[in-house]
């Protein structure tokens, strides 16, 4: 599996790295600011699980490689971390808190307070969290599933958006 | 028709211009052999065209009609030809199928070799205004100014890695060629040849840009070329000025190779020190320039204007110094001024640089046929060689270096896109015609510059687009603006820097995060007005209610159920088979609260993707609304308006003509800018005043300035006045107060008046639930009289009789 070569590559990096995650008071200054850097977090943690070894590290890493050169290659297996899939899963399960397939409005509206915060009254999140639900959802269940999700974001370029180059 | 009518405007636009072509040598006939007025401008003049002055024997009388043309003779030249040459832009337009194929800067070229023809058979010299002081102090700085203004990304790489290949690779050939004897111009020596090869190493690909963005090439590719262009005509200016000085030295030692990289350095960072350091000043005077609204742009130029004069005083890069200062500018003082000083600001520059352009690419057709050439096959042909060679390399090697740092890197198509888009232009020709006289070689230097010029501005220009669209370049995929795009990307930005902090591996994202982080904690506090930081996300938000405010007005012709509510007005779209659904009261209220809280600050921030020579297009909403406006009315039925409103609007009918509702209803001024909550408080307070005499609506939100409304009636109020009153007798008529929109079209305050119609819309959607009843006032026009300077679309009555 590839995400493993390049775990292997960058091995002493990602080693420094992860010993110092696995300290129990865990705090990168820049990521308790960044509001959603608790999901963050949270996303490298399996489910119910409260430690975090190496594999799972880097196979979270993963979704942040670069889409290779050989498209066909990546294409034929959308299932590959890095895929643009891949990616946008990783995206929609930062959203998706409870893990049931579906972002609901009240986790967009969490997210939603996280990002604007104080700029914003509670009524204007509210209608923005609406009508982004309505652009996005198709089958009228007022939440938003992973193939609506991909579907509102087909335009956007993910090879410039979720990508850490060095992890190439 | 539309073509006579179009040849027909031809013909008088051609009229026009000979007229003034004959007014502009009538009027040098004028002048009197007074050598120190003319030393600048005029040539001695020819006596025998044009009226003669008057004869001897009035002057001993007191003269009743004197002619004193010296006195005016400087500006009324230059205003002629700059009329001149503003016609010659609008004759393009007439044909537009010109404008199409065949780029601006060609068309004013020819234009300008036409008159430079007509003058030259008359054995007349162009007027000598294009000094190098005049160029640089007053037409360069509305160029670079103009630029900045429509800038998008800033793109360094190549625009000053790639003029400096450019030039040195040019020179450099160049005084290789200049040694093989067989050309005769071993003269030229190795720093005359470098300034050479920096003049004509600006590029500029105006024409470019305009084919770019009809075929709407991908982003990347436009941004890049973009910023080539905003960058090297800073780049070349400061090269040029390096170069000239290096020319005047005898002797280059390679200590002077350092110190001119040195100097180099510190001219561009100084200029960008500059720069920066008045855009702070700007920022912050225009913090407190609330109450003086109308001389917020007069800042803005001033500023600019003052950054340029300073840096040249101190020689370093003034070029730097006013984009900088203007970028800073635009980011804080687009926030603090109003939305009528951003346009003025907008327009003007425009305008200046459009003029400056012009100007330019118009002498540039005159002297190619009336100055001295000095022609030397080996020399230009080889220039138009290197030139060519030399761009298409650098292209080449520049784009390998940075493609690996790229995340789409440039194809070939983009490369060529880029390499053949090197027209030289405007930028060029300024800088060559003012070399100093003391290099020998100037006329041939100058010669050179005009065939590169009129080579690439004619054949490249013309040719480009065909060939874009035949080598198929990638075209972008313009995303559509939804809400959540935006919402998810931001998220994704977010994650990223997130992920990046876990890494301890930074890219951009963690610079833009911590430089945000910077900037809105200490420079907007200090710099902006009013600091509440807009999130892009509820901009967004507000902008595509806005769009959806339209929608409704736009789609609901005569259809009751296109309810403003955003959930019904999405399920309308998707099926209007569907019953229609009732006009819920809260729904209603919802949306008048959501719109008017957040409309008041609904500003175009990125003039992005728009060409550098059009100014945003936001007419389009406007127009919208305009037209929407007149074919609700014309639909209208007279009757079934409020017996409410009857006892009211009938005071009106005794307004005698002329006197406007101002008089009667003094309207409260209102400055826009300044904290919006207060002012819509200020008005909400104040409105219920004023409709409680219009009769008892209870509405919920709607708020309306109060200034603007006075300045509609103003407008209209006499004609209001004429047409209601015969109205009232006319019951059955359906006249149109054609009036009205031709001001409210004339009318050029974008926002503002997008805003006092999307309430009007609130107002009388709202309107037509709280009366169900209908009813029939006697005069049709009085609602009019009594909505329209705030409500223009008048009821439907359609709506009412369905419920």
């Amino acid at each position: 599996l590839s995400f493993l070569e390049c775990s292997w590559r960058f091995c002493g990096r990602f080693k420094a790295l992860w010993m110092k995650a696995a300290l129990p008071d865990f705090k990168i200054r820049e990521l308790t600011e960044n509001p959603i850097g608790g999901r963050i977090i949270a996303a490298f943690f399996p489910p119910e699980k409260e430690r975090l070894d190496f594999p799972s590290f880097v196979r979270i890493l993963a979704h942040f490689r670069p889409i290779g050169k050989n498209r066909s290659r990546d294409r034929a297996q959308p299932e590959q971390a890095n895929s643009r899939t891949g990616k946008l899963k990783f995206a929609f399960e930062l959203y998706d808190q409870d893990r049931d397939g579906k972002i609901s409005r009240e986790e967009l509206l969490q997210v939603l307070r996280a990002m604007l915060g104080l700029q914003v009254t509670e009524e204007q999140l509210r209608s923005i969290a609406e009508r982004a639900i309505q652009e996005a959802d198709l089958d009228g269940d007022g939440a938003i599933s992973f193939d609506e999700f991909k579907k509102s974001l087909e335009k956007v370029d993910m090879e410039h958006k979720m990508n850490i180059r060095f992890l190439k | 028709q539309r073509r006579a009518g179009g040849r027909a405007l031809g013909v008088d636009l051609f009229v026009i211009f000979c007229v003034f072509l004959s007014l502009l040598y009538g009027s040098r006939a004028e002048v009197p052999s007074k050598p120190t007025a003319s030393v600048t401008i005029l040539p001695p003049i020819k006596p025998d065209n044009g009226p003669q002055p008057y004869p001897e024997e009035e002057k001993s009388n007191l003269p009743v009609f004197t002619m004193n043309y010296p006195r005016i003779q400087i500006p009324f030249e230059i205003t002629l030809w700059m009329l001149l040459a503003s016609f010659a832009k609008i004759g393009f337009h007439v044909y537009p199928k010109i404008t199409f194929w065949v780029p601006e800067s060609c068309l004013l070229v020819s234009i300008g070799l036409i008159v430079g023809g007509i003058m030259y058979s008359v054995n007349e010299k162009p007027p000598a205004v294009l000094t190098s002081n005049v160029f640089f102090l007053y037409m360069l700085p509305p160029i670079v100014l103009d630029s900045v203004f429509s800038l998008y990304v800033q793109v360094l790489w190549f625009a000053v890695v790639g003029t400096l290949w450019n030039s040195i690779g040019i020179g450099m050939s160049l005084f290789a060629i200049c040694q093989i004897e067989a050309f005769g111009v071993q003269d030229i020596n190795l720093q005359e040849n470098l300034l050479f090869a920096t003049i004509i190493s600006a590029v500029d690909p105006v024409a470019v840009l305009s084919v770019f963005e009809d075929v709407s090439v991908n982003e990347q590719l436009y941004i890049v070329v973009f910023g080539e262009c905003l960058f090297n005509d800073a780049v070349t200016v400061v090269l040029y000025s390096m170069f000239s000085f290096v020319t005047e030295m005898p002797v280059v030692e390679p200590v002077d190779m350092f110190l001119g990289v040195a100097t180099f350095l510190v001219v561009g960072l100084g200029g960008m020190g500059f720069g920066i350091l008045f855009g702070f000043v700007a920022a912050f005077t225009t913090r407190f320039t609330s109450k003086v609204q109308e001389i917020e742009p007069l800042f803005i130029f001033m500023y600019s204007y003052l950054a340029y004069l300073v840096a040249e005083l101190f020689a370093i890069s003034s070029i730097m110094a006013i984009v900088c200062c203007a970028l800073t500018m635009k980011y804080y003082v687009e926030e603090n001024v109003s939305q009528r000083s951003c346009t003025t600001i907008r327009h003007v520059v425009k305008m200046l640089s459009a003029i400056s352009e012009t100007l330019i690419f118009f002498f540039l057709g005159v002297v190619t046929i009336t100055t001295e050439h000095e022609w030397n096959w080996g020399y230009i042909l080889f220039t138009l060689l290197f030139a060519f060679i030399w761009r298409g390399l650098g292209i080449l090697v520049l784009t390998q270096i940075i493609n690996p740092f790229r995340t789409i890197p440039f194809n070939t198509k983009d490369q060529f896109g880029m390499a053949y888009g090197g027209l030289r232009g405007a930028i060029s020709f300024a800088l060559a015609f003012t070399l100093p006289d003391n290099i020998a070689r100037k006329h041939l230097f100058v010669t050179a510059t005009i065939v590169i010029i009129l080579f690439t501005v004619f054949l490249q220009g013309i040719s480009i687009r065909p060939l874009i669209e035949f080598i198929n370049v990638r075209r972008t995929n313009r995303k559509t603006d939804t809400i959540n795009i935006e919402i998810h990307t931001r998220l994704m930005e977010h994650t990223m820097a997130g992920i990046e902090d876990l890494c301890g591996q930074w890219s951009h994202y963690y610079w833009k995060d911590k430089f945000m982080k910077f900037n809105n904690r200490i420079l907007r506090r200090i710099l902006l007005r009013d600091n509440r930081a807009e999130s892009s996300i509820v901009a967004l938000y507000k902008k595509l209610e806005l769009q959806n405010a339209i929608e409704i007005l736009d789609t609901a012709s005569g259809d009751i159920s296109a309810a403003p509510s955003i959930i019904s007005l999405q399920e309308e779209k998707k099926n209007s088979t569907k019953p229609k659904k009732k006009f819920l009261a809260a729904d209603l209220k919802n949306m008048h609260d959501i719109l008017s809280k957040n409309m008041y600050k609904i500003r175009e921030r990125t003039v992005s993707y728009t060409s550098k020579h059009a100014l945003p297009n936001d007419n389009q909403r406007r127009e919208i609304l305009i037209r929407r406006h007149s074919s609700i009315r014309r639909s209208l039925r007279p009757g079934s308006f409020q017996t409410r409103i009857m006892p009211k609007s009938q005071k009106y009918f005794s307004l005698p003509p002329g006197e406007s509702l101002n008089s009667r209803f003094p309207p409260t001024r209102q400055s826009f800018a300044g904290d919006p909550h207060a002012q819509e408080t200020m008005s909400e307070v104040a409105y219920p005043a004023r409709r409680s005499r219009f009769g008892n609506r209870s509405s919920s939100g709607a708020m309306m300035p109060l200034h603007r409304l006075g300045t509609l009636k103003e407008v209209s109020s006499v004609d209001f006045l004429n047409e209601s009153e015969r109205g009232s007798t006319g019951r059955g008529s359906q006249f149109r107060p054609q009036s009205l929109r031709r001001h409210l079209s004339a009318d050029d305050n974008n926002g503002l008046a997008d805003e006092m119609r999307i309430r009007q819309v609130e107002e009388e959607e709202e309107e037509e639930e709280e009366r169900p009843q209908a009813s029939q006032p006697p005069a049709w026009a009085a609602e009019p009289r009594d909505e329209t300077p705030r409500n223009p679309l008048l009821r439907r009555p359609q709506w009412n009789e369905k419920k």
